[in-house]
């Protein structure tokens, strides 16, 4: 016999996850508008890859695979990936780092809920470990020629010279740490006409549309707000800081958040529910450690952006967060109300 | 002017469905063939029956009276006779039965003569007696006996809950539009006996007949009840919760308002409270909401026994009613069997139809989304307590203070992996305290097992003891026997003779105080089994004696 309650709100994994991929769509679109259809062609190979492992893996552990593979959480998995490596990447490398989030990062650890890493950025960093040459070769802006992203995709020949160029953020630290160096952040962001106004051209636009849909996730109640602001937060906070201090050397705030990852990865990626901080303040801790480490990352580390490994690093620290930060039940509050019984 | 509300964390917004059973009146639901009055109706003891089948009674007389500690008294419901006292199935998840006392009614409603009361004379301990033999118990759920809950002392605030939070129940909701001056009266009542300053009637603000009747009510009443309107959240009529929303007061568990200077009682209680006190009416019947997948919602007074089954025929329930729920969907129970009875806390019958209350989706893997922890009014962590329990993790469980889980539901209400959370935190919650009764009665068993070795030590010692002072007399009487000058031999049978009939009456000392037991509690056929025991020993000894005579005749 049934138990109360008898009665659930009309809410589902699957409609939560549905939502998060919807909520994308914006800054795909401006993905697509500077950059070139590529990046579809990269989301479509990424889906079929990680619904094919998902249903593999799911038959394979004895689950019921019609009911997991609707619960769309290996979507939300794929779209990432696809968006977090290069548009131009070799399908293969798509295909290997969905796997590697699919069957490794999600599934070995007990699938859906268990995982307590960030699959897409377990791909991110096993492949930028991997692949560091083929993981940094980036389209350029404007650049939206399908034939040639398509060749560059699945031709067994890729010529690149024409398509790649350096993202801002790799250029600034190139240029920045060359020894001996008189180059300025300005000096290297200074031209419009290669690095945009903000965080890089065609860069700001896809991360307006990421922060639009990551709005919109707020408002229905899918994320909470918690994560991204402090995310953005101390993004702003630490990249203002030292901006302030020595505007040559350190990129300032509009740069660091409206570049690289930085919008997907405070919207979209420290708001998985599964690998990330559940309280309330631990979630505030979880996504400023991020991005704090985001920055450091960024500036004094080897890899262009740091978002994955500072997500991974944070991962980690999840649970000592959350058994930190468990709020007062009702009733149990320090100077809360007092028994008027007692002597 | 508005009165600060405080609020509370957590709660869902269900569907009402509140209009479906309040557009008809209340009608009086007609009396069944039979009455099932149920003895256990309150928390605490159950009365002593003081009828027996044959007897006829009056609607209202007292058919069982309250037992020392906590207890209240039990009414006929109507008049006629009583057919048999036996056990029967009562409401319950589990189905349990108990004793009931089956009234067959006569039809003529006959009243016993009944005796109100001038609150304004009458002192405090008539007021809370006649609280107790008017069988008043709290009838928004938990039954406690109301007269406890009246002898509060420093109670600063009344509180009179009128919220209804539940989905589908309608009872307080039509009690208040109906019988605002009997609540006002029984609101009037608490406060003096509470010696209460305030009175809040708090309601949830999505009932303004409800609000607008028991206003005036109160302004007729005339003496500072405040009616505040709670926002519409479930579970706004929680005791804490609802407290929590007007005074700002969080109670935590283990405590009760009373500790805090809140008292609080429901609409009914303190209508029936009115009742009892200015007519002397027991609490023989009650408003009960019939609804959800029938062709007649509403809600109808029920006199108390009246079985299940023949209640819900009044609402005619439609073809697809696959179950029954007694109270409301987030918090009731399927009724595993439809003769129960209505009880005094019964307050809601709903049928259910797979379309009303559809099926469960499949549970999914929790994914720490956190939308329990926002809907959870006690402020708890249940996507940890649910992992804990599901790993068996009990000491955990009590440590995210799982025994403060007030089991409302809401969890599961907006669990988007439709996991059935409360379902985990009653099997935690009866696995702890099996685990606790296990670890108490292994202390008991020690201490048992530790006495009696202490206790056969003691004994041993004693023993030892008397027989080297019995051994010292013996040999200081024979040797004075001979210095008497007497016969020897005849001397020296003398004592042994009497030495006999000392061990004999000692015997017979000792077998007697077995028959001190507790014999009152005993069946007759126990009572002959002991007997028999006590016959057997009492051989047994004469037999021993009888040895001890004839080893002593051979020394």
């Amino acid at each position: 016999m049934l138990n109360s309650p008898y009665i659930t709100k009309p809410a589902s994994v699957s409609a939560v996850m549905f939502k998060v991929l919807a909520a994308l769509l914006p800054g795909i679109a401006a993905y697509v508008w500077f950059f070139g259809a590529g990046i579809l062609l990269q989301i479509a190979l990424a889906s079929v890859t990680a619904l094919a492992a998902e249903a593999a893996v799911l038959a394979m552990r004895g689950k019921p695979v019609a009911l997991f593979l609707k619960d769309g959480s290996a979507l939300v998995t794929a779209w990432l990936i696809a968006l977090t490596f290069p548009s131009i990447a070799p399908w293969w490398l798509t295909v290997l780092g969905v796997l590697v989030a699919i069957v490794v990062a999600k599934h070995l650890y007990g699938g859906l809920g268990q995982n307590p890493f960030n699959p897409a950025m377990v791909a991110f960093c096993v492949m930028i470990v991997a692949y560091p040459q083929l993981m940094s070769q980036w389209p350029a802006a404007g650049f939206t020629d399908f034939a040639a992203e398509f060749q560059a995709i699945f031709g067994a020949d890729r010529h690149l010279d024409a398509i790649v160029m350096a993202t801002p953020l790799d250029a600034l630290r190139t240029v920045l740490r060359l020894p001996e160096t008189v180059a300025t952040v300005e000096g290297v962001l200074g031209s419009n006409a290669t690095f945009g106004n903000i965080g890089g051209r065609g860069w700001e636009w896809v991360a307006l549309g990421y922060l639009a849909g990551g709005l919109w996730l707020i408002q229905q109640g899918v994320i909470s707000w918690r994560v991204p602001t402090a995310f953005l937060a101390m993004l702003g906070l630490v990249s203002g800081l030292f901006a302030f201090v020595d505007a040559a050397q350190y990129a300032g705030p509009s740069f660091h958040l409206f570049t690289g990852g930085a919008m997907l990865g405070a919207f979209f990626i420290a708001t998985d529910p599964v690998s990330g901080a559940t309280t309330a303040r631990g979630q505030l801790i979880f996504a400023a450690g991020i991005a704090l480490l985001t920055w450091i990352i960024r500036t004094f580390g080897a890899y262009p952006d740091g978002i994955a490994f500072a997500t991974l690093l944070m991962n980690i620290c999840v649970p000592l967060i959350d058994m930190g930060t468990q709020r007062p039940v009702f009733g149990r509050k320090k100077g809360g109300t007092t028994d008027t019984r007692q002597p | 002017m508005m009165r600060q509300l405080f609020g509370f964390r957590g709660g869902v917004k269900p569907d009402s469905h509140k209009n479906e059973s309040t557009r008809l009146p209340v009608a009086k639901a007609p009396l069944p063939p039979l009455l099932t009055v149920p003895l256990r109706q309150n928390a605490g003891a159950s009365p002593r029956v003081t009828v027996k089948a044959g007897d006829h009674v009056l609607k209202g007389q007292m058919i069982a009276a309250p037992e020392d500690g906590l207890s209240v008294a039990l009414h006929a419901p109507t008049s006629g006779h009583v057919r048999a006292i036996e056990a029967r199935a009562i409401a319950h998840p589990s189905g349990l039965t108990g004793t009931c006392v089956i009234i067959e009614p006569d039809g003529a409603e006959r009243w016993v003569e009944l005796e109100p009361l001038d609150a304004g004379q009458a002192s405090p301990e008539q007021l809370r007696r006649r609280l107790r033999e008017s069988g008043l118990v709290g009838m928004g759920g938990a039954a406690f006996p109301s007269y406890v809950k009246a002898a509060g002392t420093g109670i600063a605030t009344l509180i009179i809950n009128g919220a209804e939070c539940e989905p589908w129940i309608t009872c307080d909701d039509m009690l208040m539009r109906t019988r605002g001056e009997d609540i006002a009266g029984g609101a009037i009542l608490l406060r003096e006996l509470l010696g209460a300053r305030k009175v809040l009637i708090g309601i949830e603000d999505n009932k303004p007949e409800a609000i607008a009747a028991m206003r005036a009510a109160a302004a007729s009443a005339g003496s500072g009840l405040e009616v505040v309107a709670v926002p519409t959240r479930y579970p706004a009529g929680g005791e804490k919760q609802l407290i929590r929303a007007l005074t700002g007061i969080e109670v935590p568990y283990g405590k009760l308002p009373s500790h805090f200077g809140v008292q609080c009682f429901n609409v009914g209680t303190a209508a029936a409270a009115h009742r009892a006190v200015s007519r002397g009416e027991p609490l023989i019947s009650r408003l009960v909401t019939l609804t959800g997948n029938v062709a007649e919602p509403r809600n109808h007074e029920v006199a108390i026994g009246t079985p299940v089954n023949e209640l819900i025929a009044l609402a005619r329930p439609k073809a697809d009613t696959d179950r029954y729920l007694m109270g409301g969907p987030m918090m009731g129970f399927a009724l595993p069997d439809l003769a129960v009875p209505v009880a005094k806390a019964t307050n809601c019958i709903i049928a259910a139809s797979p379309a009303l209350f559809p099926a469960p989706a499949p549970e999914m893997p929790c994914i720490r989304c956190g939308a329990c922890a926002q809907a959870c009014p006690a402020e708890l962590a249940p996507y940890e307590l649910y992992w804990f329990a599901r790993s068996q993790n009990l000491g955990k469980c009590q440590e995210y203070h799982l025994f403060d889980c007030i089991e409302c539901g809401c969890c599961a209400f907006v669990c988007p992996s439709r996991i059935r959370l409360v379902d985990y935190y009653r099997y935690a919650k009866s696995a702890i305290r099996a685990r606790e009764k296990d670890k108490l009665a292994a202390d008991h068993a020690r201490e048992r097992y530790e006495f009696r070795l202490a206790r056969e030590e003691r004994e041993k010692q004693e023993k030892a003891a008397k027989l080297a002072a019995k051994a010292a007399e013996t040999k200081a009487k024979l040797a004075q026997a001979p210095a008497s000058g007497e016969s020897a031999p005849a001397g020296e049978g003398d004592a042994k003779k009497a030495l006999i009939e000392a061990a004999m009456a000692k015997a017979r000392e000792q077998a007697a105080p077995a028959l001190n037991t507790d014999v009152q509690k005993m069946t007759a056929e126990q009572q002959a089994q002991v007997a028999a025991a006590e016959a057997r020993h009492a051989a047994a000894a004469t037999a021993a004696t009888a040895e001890t005579a004839a080893v002593a005749k051979d020394a």
